[in-house]
């Protein structure tokens, strides 16, 4: 029953003035353009990477080794950014390097979010043992340190993509499953889903028509959160060397060469460090902006 | 209720002169909050300033304190403390005048302590700050003035925390802290309101004998002119913001002047009648206060423009 | 009550920590692939592997293995090492005192920071330059220690270039320890010098841990102290004639510490976890490092007793911080 569910929003929003569409409110939040663009930015470098990168990123060439970027003495035409030890142009590199992590981005936040939420759900709706049992398991799985955990269990299944996004889910899944349970608990107790139950609704259709919408502001903050977070995890893992093979240019891997050769090539680890940085902050702001324009409450 | 001793008009310069205050709220478009008051407190009175809520006695409070809120403006008029006006000091000379000479006892002693500090802290950090007490004589200050209020066992009381006092307790630390720092003007923002019954009679009596003692003058704010005319020497009632009645308690009780006064009068329980109603202000007295207060504003109005 | 309070939580503490030993054991040893071959390298024979298979034990069943070695941590024996050829116990207490010294410092300095900013902002308030701490607060939110390490590294190594890069101590003033507790041994022992040469090592990682934190105390502490400084006993006390300053310090800010105090004993446990990674950008020798090589060379009994380790400080913390929220409210105390 559609307006159970807009009652109860109306009279959430009811304390401030009407608002525009989602849209309007959106768009209207600095925070939100800026770092919503640079990401569409990215995703147009990645998926448009062998067009708009200057040169191949795997191609090795010994005389045209540490080159610093353009400005500084010895630099050459063609390398912006400058090279790595082994000739490699650094600025392509990271071009190709943001396919790997907002591939392990998107679909890892996706994956952990999908699970944590399911899981959250059932908890918070089902409660009593439902609860408990998922409870705890949240709880002994949060007494791990997480970059531990993650490096443990690349070790044991395996270096590679798949075990990447796999590591991630593992670990991140209770973050969402703490969150969408709380607020489910919160919904469930709500009049709405009192008076949906009284005129017959099923509990799996009032889960997922009336509480889920509900939900779903908070998980949409979380999940972009939750991104940055495992593109950090990705260049931790790359850091380690427990990541992609080291053929595939990734953020954490120059990093971690850059690291290595930081008093000869600083830009081998300033460029990438500086892809992370950003890449980072803008999904943290944009999740930070999307949490204020969709939450009613929070927009005070 | 029977009335304190009756003051004859000052002679003396007064301790607090109020003059001509206005004030208006920035958020409703300017609606005046104070309309020129006018009063004075002399040394060693305890003058009343009656009114209902919203007629700007703890504007005036503030104004006198310097914490009036953002929205709220000073329009005109001086508040005159030991020859300075207190508007026009800058925050630190209002700093070390506040403490020092002027104190408040507040309306909710609930509240006015901080829950995570012990009594003895609190009382001695203002002698400490403003008189440069040293922590034992401070200490041993508190005690002495604990005693004055009254209170038993003024020992377990300095080592407490707020929460293990009742309400009446706390008011009664809250006095002797006031008091205690020997200042020349207390300002008692309804010190009995959240009290029982039972209990804001002994308040009353405390305030009374301290203020004695010390030679205190007091502004002494409520809204119940019952209250006010057990301890108040002299009285100045307001409505609206505009002073609309002002006198020696005791002519103002017997003979008021004004309509809305007597209102205030009639409104008062009485319990030693106990058939008479309750009178609310009869609506033609509040007509009639209104025209009042309109003309006040066109002449300000007017006088503005002239 | 209180002990009530300790008892219950020791005894979930050694629940969960056994769920993770448990957990931990098995994922091991369900890893595809052999471990043991891998630890021998190429050119082994099947003989040498059997053998090293039973040297470990690896040879039994999983059952078996966990009762043995759960029987040796009774008794305070957690297996040997297998690439340091050493007692796990040995190599713990050889590496843990470097990693307390650099939590304990990070926490410090995260403090210091966080709550410096904090009271800043609350004198700040509702002016422009409080919008500006919470705008570059906001971001600092954002940036994991990982990140901080590395651009200290470019900051401190490369551009000005002042503080070593790599270790816990140059190697000749490394003498004459009794303990592994190196920093406080040398402000203990007067020796000033050596000191100040573990603390030039140490400033940069505890600096990339402190960040994430101090950050986490400035938002909720400044938060608290504005909703603090609301409140009555604050408008008595200002009318007592005490400055700013002095009102955020003396009278808000123990009422403001509770719900800051909880958080940071969290996150301080995120704080140890990220000693991991920024141990081992720095080369600083504590049992954060010592994982990495122990995953990566499937050290079992070395990981086994790590992530126990973990879990242990882990929990300790969280029992620290009930405590400490506990302890301080007067209400509690005096009830």
């Amino acid at each position: 029953m559609e307006h159970w569910s807009t009652n109860a929003k109306t009279a959430a929003t009811q304390a401030g003035p009407q608002p525009p569409s989602i849209a309007g409110r959106l768009v209207s939040d600095p925070k939100v353009v800026v770092a919503g663009g640079f990401i569409l930015f990215l995703i147009v470098l990645a998926v448009f990477a062998p067009l708009i990168a200057p040169q191949d990123p795997l191609e090795q060439n010994l005389l045209t080794a540490t080159l610093p970027p353009i400005g500084f003495a010895d630099a050459q035409p063609g390398f912006l950014l400058g090279t790595d030890g082994l000739g490699r142009d650094v600025l392509s590199r990271v071009i190709f390097g943001s396919r790997v992590s907002l591939t392990v981005a998107f679909v890892a936040a996706g994956l952990a979010c999908l699970i944590g939420s399911v899981l959250g759900l059932l908890a918070g709706y089902l409660g009593a043992f439902v609860d408990t049992v998922i409870s705890r398991l949240v709880d002994v799985w949060m007494a791990f340190p997480p970059v531990l955990l993650s490096i443990l269990l690349i070790a044991v299944i395996g270096t590679g993509l798949h075990s990447v996004i796999i590591a991630i889910v593992v670990i991140d899944w209770t973050r969402f499953c703490r969150v969408v349970r709380t607020e489910t608990m919160n919904q469930a107790q709500m009049d709405y889903v009192t008076a949906a139950r009284a005129i017959g609704f099923s509990r799996p259709a009032i889960l997922f028509r009336e509480i889920l919408p509900n939900v779903v502001p908070v998980l949409i903050a979380l999940l972009t959160l939750e991104m940055g977070i495992a593109v950090v995890v990705e260049a931790i893992l790359s850091f380690v060397g427990l990541s992609v093979s080291s053929d595939t240019p990734t953020w954490g891997g120059m990093i971690a060469e850059g690291r290595q050769i930081v008093h000869e090539g600083w830009w081998v680890l300033a460029a990438p460090l500086a892809a992370l940085f950003a890449t980072v902050v803008a999904f943290n702001q944009l999740g930070d902006g999307l949490a204020r324009s969709l939450d009613p409450v929070l927009r005070r | 209720m029977t009335a304190p001793k009756t003051m004859p008009r000052l002679e003396t310069t007064p301790r607090l002169a109020i003059n001509e205050l206005s004030a208006i709220s920035l958020r409703d478009g300017n609606r005046p909050i104070l309309r020129r008051v006018s009063l004075d407190v002399g040394l060693g009175e305890v003058h009343g300033l009656v009114g209902e809520s919203g007629a700007g006695k703890s504007t005036i409070a503030k104004a006198i304190l310097g914490i009036i809120p953002s929205q709220v403006r000073i329009a005109g008029g001086q508040i005159g403390f030991e020859g300075r006006d207190l508007l026009t000091l800058s925050a630190n000379a209002l700093r070390a005048v506040l403490g020092r000479d002027i104190a408040l006892v507040p309306q909710d002693p609930s509240t006015a302590l901080n829950p995570s500090r012990r009594i003895e802290a609190q009382m001695t950090d203002g002698l400490r700050l403003k008189r440069g007490l040293s922590a034992k004589d401070a200490r041993l200050r508190a005690l002495a003035l604990l005693e004055e209020v009254q209170i038993r066992d003024p020992d377990r009381v300095l080592a407490s925390y707020p929460h293990q006092l009742s309400g009446g307790m706390r008011q009664r630390v809250l006095i002797a802290a006031a008091f205690g720092l020997e200042p020349k003007l207390v300002i008692a923002d309804e010190p009995t309101t959240a009290l029982d019954v039972t209990v804001q009679k002994q308040i009353l009596r405390l305030i009374r004998a301290l203020q004695e003692r010390h030679g205190t003058s007091v502004l002494f704010v409520s809204h119940d002119l019952g209250v006010v005319a057990k301890i108040c020497d002299r009285v100045t009632v307001l409505y609206m913001g505009k002073v609309v009645e002002q006198g020696a308690t005791a002519e103002v009780l017997a003979a008021p002047r004004h309509a809305y006064t007597k209102a205030l009068l009639a409104a008062n329980p009485r319990y030693d009648r106990p058939d008479t109603g309750l009178e609310p202000t009869p609506p033609d007295v509040i007509a009639a206060l209104r025209a009042e207060i309109a003309a006040f504003d066109a002449g300000a109005a007017e006088g503005r423009n002239g | 009550m209180l002990l009530a309070v300790i008892v219950n939580r020791a005894a979930m503490a050694l629940v969960t920590l056994a769920g993770v030993a448990v957990i931990v054991f098995v994922l091991l040893r369900v890893v595809p692939g052999d471990p043991v071959a891998m630890m021998i390298g190429p050119g082994a024979t099947a003989a040498d592997i059997a053998a090293l298979k039973a040297r470990y034990g690896f040879d039994a069943p999983i059952l078996t293995q966990f009762w043995i070695w759960s029987e040796g941590i009774v008794t305070g024996d957690f297996g040997t090492s297998i690439t340091l050829h050493r007692h796990v116990t040995d190599v713990l207490a050889s590496r843990l005192p470097a990693t307390l010294e650099l939590a304990v410092m990070a926490l410090i300095v995260a403090v210091a920071l966080g709550g410096s900013v904090a009271v800043v902002g609350t004198l700040l308030r509702r002016t422009p330059g409080e919008a500006v701490i919470d705008g570059l607060n906001s971001i600092m939110l954002a940036v994991p220690d990982f990140i901080w390490a590395l651009a200290l590294v470019l900051l401190f190594a490369v551009a000005l270039p002042v503080l070593p890069l790599t270790g816990r101590i140059d190697p000749a003033l490394a003498e004459g320890f009794t303990t592994r507790f190196y920093l406080a041994e040398s402000i203990l022992t007067d020796r000033f010098a050596v000191a100040g040469d573990i603390l030039s090592h140490m400033i940069m990682p505890a600096l990339a841990l402190a960040l994430p934190l101090a950050a986490v105390i400035v938002r909720l502490l400044k938060q608290s102290l504005k909703e603090a400084m609301l409140q009555d006993y604050v408008l008595l006390a200002r009318i007592k004639g005490f400055g700013e300053l002095r009102l955020v310090l003396q009278e808000a800010l123990r009422n403001a510490i509770g719900p800051t105090l909880a958080l940071t004993g969290v996150q301080f446990t995120f704080l140890i976890g990220g000693t991991v990674i920024v141990e081992r950008i720095f080369a600083y020798p504590g049992i954060g490092n010592l994982a990495i090589d122990a995953i990566i060379n499937r050290d079992f009994p070395l990981i086994q007793g790590l992530v126990l380790l973990f879990g242990l400080i882990f929990i300790l913390i969280n029992i620290g911080i009930d405590l400490s929220v506990a302890a301080l409210n007067p209400r509690l105390r005096h009830a």
